[in-house]
């Protein structure tokens, strides 16, 4: 996509097609020539298995449109029947619940990555921003896309999130009535639900490919950090990374099948499986698991408005992360004091997920009563999320900005071939961690 | 840094992977042995014939199946199928089940409403014309559907089989409500009802179905002894056969699948060490 190409057509119709449309020109230089450093770990292999998981669920999702009735008296019925009477309409419906969970397993791994190796900083932001910006589509459709069963937790959670919206002061209540297109979560609710949650993976695609666009300005960064310095320190894309891709992508495919097949309703809520009443509703509402940290930081805010602006502002961070980060390093392998700070982060987003699960009132330690703060126990589910939003905030907002001044970085290596070719002797901290990658 | 990422993936996983808990409590459901637990379990095809049979003469008086038609009952992997008869809705048993069903029809002749014998297309009817009809008969309870029943409840079967057995005598101190029975593995607060030291009420609640089984209720054909627990079991089989019938078809399909990934991973593997075996990175 850019720079130098490599290309040269072969067969005639290939020099044809070359002064005309390029497209093949392209295809090889993204795809095959594409110079990639050689110091990839597996962490980097996410980015593939992200496109294989929205290709299953764009196929899948299609095939299930097809059987698939979007109206509140028998969008139930109509999945119930895919998974009953359709030929291996199980399959496909089990693919795609299922799938929606892996994405956002596989989006989850690769931001971290990217935080941890510092792949938004100069110059990949836009590469970031794009990551994003697909990352808040991602959310939205599957978000409309768990209401389309239209079970118990799918219109109740729709109720819950689209309320949200009024909490704006002023405009929100009529904002949220133009979004049901009535005064309640109804039928037509669920059509632009539908149409929206079809349309938005078309969507998601298009950043796709701008989002491989701006990675191929720049090039991949590496586990280093350090910028390509010479041939030396690339390998070409095909056949070194489709076969390393290939590879993981197989390997995410086994764990992913092993929930389709065997345990297909393990990561949904038992209560979607009975039809949506408005009248009756459950005992807890709670989203899917990877919307939980999210919703432990809305509810962890007392104020209704403040919630919803706590939970944009926590995406919101992301988007600001190039310019919070004043760290000239890339790599966190050199930078020990931010490692512990980002392992701590990933901990307290683990310690989030599980209190949006949780009851607010709900005991850490059970049986233990403390003193009252703020109108809840001290012990409690509640005011566990508040320390940890308060750790997730401060991340970005202050050790982030203030640890790039203050910190004392190891030293980084020449090139990316350098430490590969002294090896463990005198290799920093973490270049050794990867043992099984020796060639 | 890929192990150390890994095991905090884990624990993360047993973190979010934990019971989401709730405000009421209830006894755990007991813990009961299924041949279709794991991934190559199956149904016994016999037991399942048990519980349907259970289910005839026992739940079907109050309990809707809506999702299910008779052809079902003998389609692969269901109680009655029969790999003789390529199309279930030819099954000798599914067609004499049906025959015993009247269903609501119209008369295409005079457009009167009228009742006809049931045919292997036709869906399990309702006990009830709606839903005030079923509530008003129940004590103001409506008796769920049973097509999902054991995907729509956390612990599946062995919360469907605790409450069928799991029916006791109040504690002393609680006052059960006309028309309830007290169940220690039904979600709910009871503190309303209990008079005793309020730091001690009692967990589970109240059902509005009364214990469904008793010894004998239902004759098996197999001449298996039909105790209160044989008919829980065998109902709860075939309800869980019920809200997933293509559970044999997946697992097969997906043992399949797995041991085709599996070899396909390995040729990767082995093809990744061998090209980038010249390179050292």
């Amino acid at each position: 996509m850019s720079g130098h190409s490599n290309y040269e057509p072969k067969s005639g119709f290939e020099k044809w097609l070359d002064v005309r449309l390029p497209i093949i020109r392209l295809g090889y230089d993204s795809l095959v020539d594409f110079p990639t450093p050689k110091n990839l770990n597996y962490w980097y292999t996410f980015g593939g298995i992200l496109a294989v998981c929205l290709g299953i669920q764009i196929v899948t999702g299609i095939i299930l449109a097809m059987h698939y009735v979007a109206h509140v008296d028998m969008a139930f019925a109509s999945v119930e029947h895919i998974m009953r009477d359709v030929n291996y309409g199980w399959l496909v419906r089990y693919m795609h619940s299922n799938g929606a969970s892996m994405f956002f397993l596989a989006v989850y791994v690769h931001m971290f990555r990217g935080l941890y190796y510092g792949s938004y900083k100069a110059p990949r932001e836009v590469l970031w921003l794009l990551g994003c910006v697909i990352y808040m589509l991602m959310i939205i459709t599957a978000f409309m896309g768990y209401v389309l069963p239209w079970g118990q937790m799918s219109f109740h959670g729709a109720v819950v999130i689209t309320n949200l919206i009024g909490a704006i002061p002023v405009i929100g209540p009529a904002i949220t009535t133009w979004l049901w297109g009535g005064f309640a979560v109804d039928d037509p609710t669920l059509n632009r639900f539908f149409s929206l949650h079809y349309l938005m993976p078309f969507m998601i695609a298009g950043v796709v490919g701008l989002h491989i666009w701006a990675l191929h300005v720049p090039g991949n960064n590496n586990p280093a950090g350090v910028d390509v310095k010479s041939k030396e320190d690339t390998v070409p894309f095909h056949p070194y990374y489709t076969v390393k891709d290939g590879f993981a992508i197989s390997v995410f495919l086994l764990m992913y099948a092993a929930f389709v097949f065997f345990n297909p309703n393990a990561l949904g809520d038992a209560v979607n499986y009975v039809p949506a009443n408005p009248l009756v509703t459950p005992a807890h509402i709670v989203p899917e698991w990877y919307l939980l940290p999210f919703y432990a930081i809305l509810r962890a805010v007392p104020d209704k408005l403040m919630g919803v602006i706590f939970m944009g502002g926590a995406i919101a961070m992301l988007f600001l992360l190039p310019w919070l980060d004043t760290s000239k390093v890339r790599s966190m392998r050199y930078r020990p004091t931010a490692k512990l700070y980002f392992f701590i982060f990933v901990i307290v987003t683990m310690i989030l997920g599980y209190c949006g699960g949780q009851l607010p009132d709900n005991k850490i330690i059970p049986g233990l009563t403390t003193f009252q703060v703020a109108a809840s126990d001290l012990n409690s589910v509640v005011w566990l999320s508040r320390l940890a939003t308060a750790y997730y905030f401060a991340y970005f907002l202050i050790i982030l900005p203030v640890l790039g001044l203050t910190e004392t970085p190891l030293p980084q290596p020449e090139s990316i071939s350098e430490p590969v070719l002294s090896h463990s002797a005198n290799a920093p901290v973490g270049a050794a961690a990867s043992p099984e990658k020796r060639g | 840094m890929l192990r150390k990422g890994f095991a905090l993936a884990a624990l993360g996983l047993a973190f979010i992977g934990g019971p989401t808990l709730a405000a009421t409590s209830q006894e755990e459901p007991k813990a009961v042995h299924w041949s279709f637990e794991g991934p190559l379990g199956k149904f016994d095809q016999a037991q399942l014939q048990r519980g349907y049979k259970v289910y005839r003469e026992v739940c079907s008086a109050c309990h809707s199946m809506n999702l299910m038609s008779f052809r079902n009952l003998g389609q692969k992997g269901g109680p009655f199928f029969d790999p003789e008869v390529k199309n279930p809705n030819d099954n000798p048993f599914v067609k004499s089940i049906a025959k015993d069903y009247q269903i609501d029809d119209i008369d295409s002749e005079t457009g009167d409403v009228v009742k006809r014998p049931g045919t292997s297309a036709d869906r399990f009817p309702n006990p009830y014309p709606n839903e005030p009809a079923a509530r008003a008969s129940n004590g103001g309870a409506l008796p769920p559907d049973m097509s999902d029943l054991v995907k729509a409840r956390e612990g599946g079967p062995a919360y469907i089989y605790s409450i069928l057995t799991g029916y006791e005598e109040a504690p002393k101190g609680m006052a059960v409500p006309t028309g309830k029975y007290y169940n220690p593995y039904m979600p709910g607060d009871v503190s309303g009802f209990w008079s005793l030291d309020p730091n001690k009420v009692p967990i589970g609640g109240f059902i509005a179905m009364p214990p469904p089984l008793a010894p004998d209720k239902v004759t098996f054909d197999d001449g298996t002894k039909s105790t209160v627990d044989q008919q829980a079991k065998d109902v709860v089989a075939f309800l869980t056969w019920v809200s997933d019938p293509k559970t044999e078809e997946r697992k097969s399909f997906g043992l399949a699948v797995m041991i085709y990934l599996l070899i396909f991973s390995g040729l990767l593997y082995a093809s990744y060490r061998r090209i980038w075996a010249n390179v050292s990175h």
